[in-house]
């Protein structure tokens, strides 16, 4: 299926057919986004980012992935400078940049914000994350690392750990590993437990995930391990949050358990649920997954906007 | 002679089988307030030969359009229409819960992009009809008190 001119605006909008489609042109530009290779692919090409909400990972990854493929980009990094803070809408911004740019790609603090601009935009869009809903390109570049690092996806065991309850990227993840075939265990307390309507979603396309509060008790089958941040402000009380904390760190004690291929992942910025030392093992992926962000948004960009290498 | 409780219309619509205690909400929903210039007549639990127990709107002189009962079909799913002209029911039809809900209902998630003063009408992909369970075609969002948050 062609790509170009389409939005990338939810994960569950692409089929398993497309998301390979990405990964593997993505493969293909490793060697490109490393610089070991150059292409002028998207030369004369714009792609405007806007960013009406802090990122780092995202927003310069995006940027990277537009310059490695010959293309250039105009962005607005601060929402105080734009003309949001005169309260301009959102329709109105988009229908603005949509005039100076071949594709725009979103981060905004509303959800549905970026199915609101792919309505309003006649130039591609591309979701980077709209509040505490869709983040696609993440997720795509999760899959991407997981395929991999542990040589597919399908049958592999990943095991999610962390706050599964609020953070929507996990949920994605989940339905979309699910889509893929893998074994899924989801780790985390109670009360930050995946949400029932994901578990029911992934049982409904035959996957059925195992659920655990102890992390120690299934690392020892894990392909993959996906840690999440469990966020201090979901604890009233914060000796409970100190203790639940503890007990999912991920440290080379627990790693003695572990598979020695193990992969480790973090969609980061990490705090302390992964120790230091955890980093010069070879299970260490996340920032070689932070590096997967580059290929997997040349890919999409190419894609939705139809270049060739 | 004959002694009805509500006497018959002449031209007008009545809404029959209503899920009871719902005809106050069906009022505000079709905008019944104190401007209207015609009869209304609320029924609140008839008897019903279907189920049991029913409520029942009859409103002179004025005939729904699709848009009104689609909001019906939110919190009364059972209800028909009959249209009535010279005391004739000159059409019926039962009300019918659409696949997608365009700008009857606002979204639940008060961080949803539509509640945000931006010029779009919500828009819903219908989930199940029974109960009703709505998800927000932007923000991904279920819903299930749809009928407290009808536009």
């Amino acid at each position: 299926m062609s790509f170009k001119g389409a939005d990338v605006v939810s994960i569950r909008d692409l089929s398993r057919e497309q998301i390979e489609q990405v990964m593997d042109l993505a493969e293909r530009l490793v060697p490109y986004a490393t610089g070991e290779k150059c292409t002028k692919a998207m030369d004369g090409k714009i792609l405007a980012n806007l960013f009406f909400e802090p990122s780092t990972r995202t927003r310069l990854s995006f940027e990277s992935a537009m310059v490695r493929l010959g293309g250039r980009f105009i962005e607005i990094a601060q929402p105080q400078s734009s003309s949001i803070v005169k309260g301009e809408t959102l329709a109105d911004t988009i229908r603005m940049v949509e005039g100076y740019a071949d594709a725009i790609v979103l981060r905004h603090p509303h959800e549905g914000a970026a199915r609101l601009a792919a309505k309003y935009s006649s130039k591609p869009v591309i979701n980077a994350g709209d509040g505490a809903g869709q983040h696609p390109t993440q997720t795509i570049l999760d899959l991407f690392t997981i395929r991999q690092q542990a040589g597919g996806i399908a049958d592999k065991n990943v095991v999610l750990v962390g706050d599964l309850k609020y953070g929507r990227t996990a949920h994605s993840l989940a339905e979309a590993l699910g889509m893929f075939g893998a074994n899924l265990t989801f780790v985390a307390p109670p009360l930050l437990q995946m949400p029932k309507e994901t578990i029911k979603h992934l049982e409904k396309s035959g996957s059925v995930p195992r659920l655990s509060s102890d992390l120690a008790e299934v690392i020892s089958d894990a392909d993959v391990l996906y840690v999440t941040r469990i966020q201090r402000e979901r604890f009233p009380d914060p000796s409970e949050y100190i203790k639940v904390a503890g007990s999912y760190r991920v440290d080379n004690v627990l790693l003695r358990e572990a598979k020695k291929d193990l992969a480790i992942m973090h969609p980061l910025p990490r705090v302390d649920e992964i120790t230091p030392e955890v980093d010069q093992t070879e299970n260490a992926k996340y920032f070689q997954q932070a590096f997967n962000g580059v290929p997997v948004r040349m890919a999409l960009i190419m894609l939705v906007l139809g270049g060739e290498l | 002679m004959k002694d009805f409780r509500v006497t018959p219309i002449r031209n007008g619509t009545v809404i029959d089988h209503i899920d009871c205690g719902q005809a106050l909400k069906v009022l505000r929903i079709i905008g019944i307030t104190d401007g209207v210039r015609s009869t209304v007549s609320v029924l609140l639990h008839v008897p019903s030969k279907k189920d049991g127990w029913k409520d029942v709107i009859k409103v002179e002189d004025r005939e729904l359009d699709t848009k009104e009962v689609d909001k019906i079909s939110l919190i009364a799913p059972k209800a028909t229409i009959n249209i009535i002209r010279d005391f004739n029911v000159a059409e019926k039809f039962n009300v019918k819960l659409p696949d997608v809900v365009k700008g009857i209902v606002r979204c639940g998630n008060p961080n949803c992009i539509t509640n945000m003063n931006e010029p779009v009408e919500t828009e819903f992909i219908v989930e199940s009809k029974r109960p009703i369970v709505l998800r927000c075609v932007y923000c991904d969002r279920i819903q299930e008190d749809v009928a407290e948050r009808l536009v």
